[in-house]
């Protein structure tokens, strides 16, 4: 009975399902307990999911290689996730037009803000040169994100990381810091908690109404593309000043 | 119609991956493929109600997506307990700051666009 106990142990620790199914389980756990605490930000199920399986991991002794055999068909489906974010852009592309050149500007300077100044702050406190190329495109949302640490160099796993982490700063103290410095056009706001914290701070904005929520959005897929463009440019000029 | 739809995402990236590749562009795979995806889009005037639902799909569980890669931190928890203060305060800073740099400009900008002129 023992054996057959093991052989089935042996079985589930190294099939793909369970690392998929276990996946599936955590997040949809760390969903129900956001919406059970009334949406505390600081409850994310994303950091929920995260922290659960990777407690559970390393309570096991099992490798994260192991686990990734099977969790790589859902990371798989970031990319078409990514090119899906054309859709609500196209959809919200005609509130845009009117106040086009604010938010290109806005767009431009918050971006390489984002990156900048992670990257400065990072380098002042003695940060690793592996750690600065990861922080460089945390305001992006995920997928893009990790493709651009991937290129520059970074590690793209410690990069899903900061991007998340990222997301709930942006998604619990955003609103406080734009009532400070009276920004309360909800546009504007939206806008600016989309560009800095990406899908989490689009979740939050939509809180605050709905034409913030449409901005945010909006801002999340423009600053994923500033972000791929603008990122590997701003590390090219940085990299003679830091490295 | 919704396996269409996901096709037609998939061939969107495939497409921006070769792109990509071919002309060693600084921009993922996946970027260039929502580029030309949301190009189809203004130049069929138009979302189909499957293509909605699809991304939808995919886009109302985007957290889910992140798990596994996030779960990767545990490879990096050596790293996070040595350089802990300037994570921490990279994160927090710099993302207030683009906050506020993103809110006001719209801000400025929109108060002196407001007398008629469209900027």
């Amino acid at each position: 009975m023992s054996e057959r106990v093991a052989d089935i142990w042996v079985y589930l620790a190294a099939s793909p399902l369970t690392a998929l199914t276990l996946t599936l389980v955590a997040y949809q756990l760390g969903t129900w307990l956001f919406r059970a605490s009334g949406g505390m930000a600081l409850l994310n199920p994303v950091l929920l999911a995260i922290l659960a399986l990777a407690s559970l991991l390393w309570a096991t002794g099992t490798a994260y290689e192991t686990f990734f055999a099977g969790a790589q068909f859902v990371h798989f489906l970031l990319g078409p996730a990514t090119v899906a974010l054309a859709v609500p852009l196209y959809r919200q592309f005609h509130q845009v037009r009117r106040s086009a050149a604010a938010l290109m500007a806005a767009l431009l300077c918050g971006s390489l803000t984002a990156a900048g100044t992670a990257v400065g702050i990072g380098w002042l406190l003695g940060a690793s040169r592996e750690t600065l190329l990861s922080l460089a495109p945390k305001s992006a949302t995920t997928p893009i994100a990790m493709g651009v640490a991937e290129q520059l160099g970074g590690l793209p796993s410690l990069t899903a990381v900061l991007v998340i982490l990222t997301g709930i700063v942006g998604a619990v103290m955003g609103p406080a810091v734009l009532r400070l410095v009276r920004v309360r056009d909800q546009r504007a706001a939206g806008f600016a908690i989309g560009l800095a914290s990406h899908g989490i701070g689009t979740a939050r904005a939509f809180q605050m109404g709905e034409v913030a929520g449409a901005f945010s959005g909006l801002a999340m897929g423009l600053n994923g593309l500033a972000t791929a463009v603008l990122v590997p440019l701003l590390f090219g000029l940085m990299r003679g000043l830091l490295f | 119609m919704v396996l269409k739809y996901l096709t037609v995402l998939l061939v969107c990236q495939l497409l921006g991956e070769v792109i990509s590749r071919a002309a060693g562009l600084p921009v993922p795979g996946p970027v260039i493929g929502m580029a030309l995806l949301f190009v189809g889009l203004m130049l069929r005037g138009g979302v189909p109600d499957g293509l909605r639902t699809t991304a939808g799909g995919l886009l109302d569980h985007l957290g889910l997506l992140f798990v596994p890669a996030g779960v990767g931190v545990m490879l990096h928890l050596p790293r996070l307990a040595d350089e802990y203060p300037a994570i921490v305060t990279a994160l927090i800073g710099s993302t207030l700051l683009a906050i506020v740099v993103t809110g006001v400009i719209i801000k400025l900008m929109s108060r002196s666009g407001q007398d008629g002129t469209t900027p």
